[in-house]
């Protein structure tokens, strides 16, 4: 930790030097998006400024650039991700928009009347209501694996679940509103071993922790670049190739076509199929300046810094009297969800930052938590690499002082 | 620590947020509406007695923010003895206090109510505020579906 360069990293965000309601910004919302660091920024800038044009089209020169560029993006979050081919790397808007394409694509050409998907209880809405608009569609059933108090999926729960009618298990990497880590290679293990195929969703895991697609042989994996310090607005689907080959498209348009006549339109290969219209270039090629800042400090050293963070905001949470934190499970990411005695999380909020702190109070999309845990919403502060212990303490030094107010 | 916020956070806000007054049901009471906040989950249910149209009685039952708490705790104060019209009007003018772009605010015409007009300089928080109020108006039109602030 001592090693760790929170300090440089911290000089490379310029919203971090922002004073907030005159006091310096503790950013503590990162589970909802990320900053950005200026090799970010200056990215999308110079590629305006510099590079620009649609891509994969034009003969002419910034064409050329913008597409070379836009590919190379493609090449790092292969690589990111450890992905077997680029051509199993589809560029989307957002983990959201990639469980909708499943859905709509995999989930229509596989998924019938009686079938099963199987989710956990601690899913994101994202990967709740595609399922839904899905069975609705077909008449498949939506199988939900429970957890314990801790915030835990139950296993052996999960894996009765599993059965001839499986179609898909589609479970969060790393839960948004409590910081579980599920033990997803177990999971895909299982699954595997009936023949049913298991989607990640990994927004919430891929900023937090190394993600190796073949080593964890996930068949989709899904995540949101302004959660991983890129752009919002972009996002990722890995998918295997032999999968994605076989899935119908999603939308039609410019991009996804090999020929198109008024009879019939045939449709271009991997990744482009899935790609219709133009895409959100300067936001892919600043993911891709994201992967690189990342891999330049590497993802395990990040991740043990944030579990550090972690532990100490844990520990000291647990001093303050009335303060009960939601989600204890022992694989845990850097969230902290948590409730305070008759103080709602929107007075939480609202008087954290007057003080500079922003966390989010709410129900993190995520209201079949809330209902298991049998309150309205939570106050949640979640780390990235740039907080500081000393941010911590601001943040404790405020929930004291709150409660105090309160009286 | 919160001086910045004493604005909308008053002492008489937390001193209701602690000890809500009307905090009851009515048993066989006129009218019975929920109201409900998706975005932070606020609930809560208002029970008036009429007599005629005037409103002899008024409680709430639920669970909310200490702005919410706090504003339909004032409100079932206020609203007791009074008219619908007058109820209406008092409706109409807490709305215009708490959501009011730069027109100066009547705080004679909302007496005690005016302890909630911090919240115009918090766009997220004025639904916390107006949710009772757009409870009460349904109430009033003698509506029995619960109402949502989205």
């Amino acid at each position: 930790m001592t090693n760790f360069p929170v300090a440089k990293i911290r000089a490379d965000f310029p919203i971090l030097a922002e004073m907030i309601r005159n006091k310096p910004l503790v950013y503590l919302d990162n589970a909802a998006s990320c900053q950005k660091p200026n090799a970010v920024i200056d990215s999308i800038s110079y590629l305006y400024r510099h590079d620009y044009a649609n891509i994969h089209r034009g003969v002419h020169t910034l064409s050329v650039r913008s597409t070379d560029q836009f590919e190379a993006a493609r090449e790092k979050v292969r690589g990111f991700i450890n992905a077997a081919s680029s051509k199993e790397i589809i560029f989307v808007r957002g983990a959201t928009e990639a469980i909708n394409l499943i859905a709509q694509t995999y989930g229509k050409a596989n998924v019938k009347a009686g079938d099963e998907i199987v989710i956990t209880a601690m899913e994101h809405h994202s990967n709740i209501v595609p399922w839904q608009m899905l069975c609705e569609q077909t008449g498949a059933v939506l199988k939900v694996a429970p957890m314990n108090v801790q915030g835990e999926l139950i296993y052996e729960e999960f894996e009765n679940l599993l059965n001839d009618k499986t179609r898909l298990v589609a479970v969060v990497h790393m839960s948004n509103a409590l910081g579980t880590i599920n033990p997803v290679q177990k999971i895909i293990a299982a699954a595997h071993a009936k023949n049913i195929p298991v989607m990640l969703d990994g927004a919430q895991a891929i900023p937090h922790m190394p993600v190796d697609v073949q080593a964890l042989d996930c068949d989709f994996y899904v995540f949101s670049g302004h959660k991983l310090y890129g752009p919002s607005g972009i996002g990722v689907l890995y998918g295997k190739q032999a999968l994605l080959e076989a899935m119908p498209p999603y939308q039609g348009g410019g991009d996804m076509i090999r020929t198109v006549t008024f009879e019939k339109s045939s449709y271009a290969g991997l990744p482009y199929k899935f790609e219709a219209g133009t895409p959100g270039i300067a936001d892919v090629v600043g993911l891709g300046a994201a992967i690189d800042y990342l891999n330049a400090i590497g993802m395990a050293a990040i991740a043990d810094y944030e579990n550090e963070l972690l532990v100490y905001a844990t520990a000291q949470a647990k001093q303050i009297k009335g303060l009960k934190i939601i989600g204890e499970a022992t694989d845990k990411g850097a969230i902290l969800s948590f409730v305070l005695d008759r103080i709602h999380p929107h007075d939480i909020g609202t008087l954290l930052d007057s003080l500079g702190i922003a966390i989010r109070a709410g129900h993190h999309c995520a209201m079949p938590v809330m209902d298991f845990y049998q309150v309205p919403a939570t106050a949640r502060a979640s780390f990235a690499m740039y907080n500081t212990k000393a941010e911590i303490d601001v943040l404790m030094n405020g929930i004291k002082g709150l409660i105090e107010a309160f009286g | 620590m919160f001086e910045d916020l004493r604005d909308l956070y008053q002492e008489v806000i937390f001193d209701h947020n602690r000890n809500p007054r009307n905090f009851r049901v009515i048993d066989n009471a006129d009218r019975q509406v929920e109201g409900f906040n998706p975005l932070c989950g606020d609930r809560l249910t208002l029970y008036l007695k009429m007599t005629g149209d005037t409103i002899d009685d008024a409680s709430f039952q639920g669970s909310g923010c200490a702005i919410s708490t706090a504003s339909v705790s004032l409100m079932t104060e206020i609203i007791k003895g009074k008219t619908e019209a007058e109820a209406e009007t008092l409706f109409k003018n807490f709305h215009a206090m708490t959501t009011g772009k730069g027109e100066a605010i009547q705080l004679e015409a909302v007496g005690k109510l005016a302890v909630l007009a911090g919240v115009r300089e918090y766009p997220a928080r004025v639904k916390c505020a107006t949710l009772a109020w757009h409870t009460l108006d349904a109430a009033l039109k003698n509506e029995t579906q619960a109402i949502s602030t989205e």
